[in-house]
C-alpha cells in the first residue's frame, strides 16, 4: 500500500478543503470541513479502494491520516 | 400466474422544510453544506397528520387518478413503523376510511427501508396463490415524530410520506420478478426507537438513534451480494438491467454502494434531492418519478433494493 495514494484518496472525499492541505500528519478531525458524514465517506473510500472494513470508532480515534493508513495496511491481504 | 404493478401514487407530509429552514435552527451549518454533503434540498414533515393519513391520501389519489373500481380491491396491506395505535391494525381503519369491501384482507407489517420490496413479494405471493386479484399496497412513515429537535443530521435526512401501489393479476406497468430477502437482527440496536414499546414502557417513543457508520458498513457488506443473488434468481446478467432503483438512504451511501457494485451513473436512479429519505416510501417515490420522467421502456428490466433498520434487506426485479 502506498501512503501517497492513500492521502490522495482521502483528500478526494473532501469537497471544500484543498488537496494541498493533506499530508500523513494531518489531524483530519481538526479540519473545518470534518463532520460525521465525512467519516462515512472515508469508510466507503477505504471499503471500495482497499476492500477493508474500518469502524466509525476507528476513524474517530486514528488521529492522523498515517494512523488510519496503518489500520488499513494491517488488514490488506 | 404473474403479478403486476399497475400504478403508484405518493403523498408527502404537509410541511416542506428547506435547507434554509434547517440552517435557521442550526446556524453553524450552511445551506450549501447540507445540499452538497447530504444531497437533499428539501424534505417534508407531517404536521397534524399521521402516517395513516398520508397513506389514505396517497390511496385516494391513486384511486381517482387511475379510476380504480374500489370494489375490485380485495386486500389492503400497510407497511409502517408509525401506526396510529398499538391496536387495532391501521390497515383495518384504512379499509373503512377508503370505503373498501368488508370481505378484504387487511393487515400492517412493521419494516423500514426494506418494506416496499417485502410488500411486492407478499402481494405477488397472494396473487400467485389465488388469494387476491387486486391489492392496495401502502407504505407510510412519520419518522420526524421520533427525531429529537436537536438531532440535526437526522432532521436533515428523514422525510415523512405515504405511497400507494396497486398490484394486480391483470397486466400492468411492471411485471414483478422473484425477490431475495435477508435479515441480521444482531444489528437491531444500531437504528432504533427504544421507548414506548413493551421493553421500555416508561420512555416516550422518540429519540430515534442511528449509528451511521455501523449501518453504512452493514450496507456495504449486504447489498453487493444481494444484487448478485437477485440477478441469479431471475436468470439475469448485470447488463440486462436497465436501471437500478435503490432505497434512497443518503447521497454518500448510494455513491459508495453504486461504486462497489460498479453500476454506471446513468443506470442508477436518484431522487433524494427533492424528497429526502422517506424510509419504506423511497422506492415507490422513485418509481412514480421514473414513470413520470418517461423512462419506462417496454421490455426493460429493473432491480429494486431496500436495506436498513432491522437489519433487514431485500431486492426484486421488475420488467416493463
Amino acid at each position: 500500500m502506498d501512503i501517497k495514494e492513500f492521502i490522495e484518496n482521502f483528500a478526494a472525499e473532501f469537497e471544500m478543503t484543498e488537496p494541498e492541505e493533506f499530508n500523513e500528519n494531518t489531524q483530519y478531525r481538526d479540519l473545518e470541513e470534518w463532520d460525521s458524514l465525512l467519516g462515512l465517506s472515508i469508510i466507503g473510500m477505504i471499503n471500495n479502494n482497499y476492500g477493508v472494513k474500518v469502524t466509525g470508532e476507528e476513524v474517530k480515534n486514528a488521529g492522523t491520516i498515517m494512523g488510519l493508513f496503518k489500520i488499513v495496511e494491517s488488514r490488506v491481504k | 400466474m404473474e403479478a403486476y404493478i399497475k400504478a403508484v401514487a405518493c403523498q408527502m407530509g404537509s410541511h416542506e422544510v428547506t435547507n434554509a429552514d434547517i440552517v435557521r435552527d442550526f446556524p453553524d451549518w450552511s445551506e450549501q453544506k447540507i445540499s452538497v454533503k447530504i444531497g437533499i434540498d428539501k424534505r417534508y414533515v407531517a404536521g397534524e397528520e399521521t402516517a395513516s393519513d398520508l397513506a389514505f391520501k396517497a390511496a385516494k389519489k391513486l384511486i381517482v387518478q387511475e379510476s380504480i373500481d374500489k370494489t375490485s380491491i380485495d386486500a389492503i396491506i400497510l407497511c409502517t413503523q408509525s401506526p396510529d395505535y398499538f391496536l387495532p391494525t391501521t390497515a383495518c381503519v384504512l379499509q373503512d376510511r377508503l370505503g373498501l369491501r368488508t370481505d378484504v384482507m387487511a393487515f400492517d407489517y412493521n419494516l423500514g427501508c426494506s418494506g416496499y420490496v417485502y410488500g411486492l413479494g407478499i402481494c405477488k405471493s397472494f396473487i400467485v396463490a389465488g388469494l387476491a386479484k387486486n391489492i392496495l399496497l401502502l407504505t407510510a412513515e412519520t419518522y420526524n415524530r421520533y427525531i429529537d429537535k436537536s438531532d440535526r443530521g437526522n432532521r436533515a435526512l428523514f422525510s415523512d410520506a405515504g405511497t400507494a401501489t396497486l398490484i394486480s393479476a391483470e397486466r400492468g406497468l411492471f411485471k414483478i420478478g422473484a425477490p431475495v430477502y435477508g435479515t441480521d437482527g444482531s444489528g437491531y440496536t444500531n437504528l432504533i426507537v427504544k421507548g414506548g414499546g413493551a421493553r421500555n414502557p416508561d420512555e416516550k417513543a422518540g429519540n430515534l438513534f442511528m449509528d451511521g457508520p455501523t449501518i453504512f458498513n452493514f450496507t456495504l457488506e449486504a447489498v453487493p451480494p444481494l444484487v448478485q443473488e437477485t440477478l441469479k434468481r431471475n436468470s439475469l446478467e448485470f447488463d440486462d438491467v436497465s436501471c437500478f432503483i435503490f432505497h434512497q438512504a443518503n447521497k454518500h451511501m448510494l455513491k459508495f454502494i453504486r461504486e462497489a457494485i460498479h453500476i454506471p451513473e446513468d443506470k442508477f436512479y436518484l431522487c433524494l434531492q427533492n424528497y429526502g429519505n422517506t424510509v419504506s416510501s423511497t422506492i415507490p417515490i422513485c418509481l412514480d418519478n421514473f414513470v413520470q420522467d418517461g423512462r419506462v421502456k417496454s421490455g426493460d428490466k429493473y432491480l429494486l433494493a431496500g436495506f436498513g433498520v432491522g437489519y433487514s434487506w431485500g431486492a426484486i426485479t421488475l420488467e416493463a
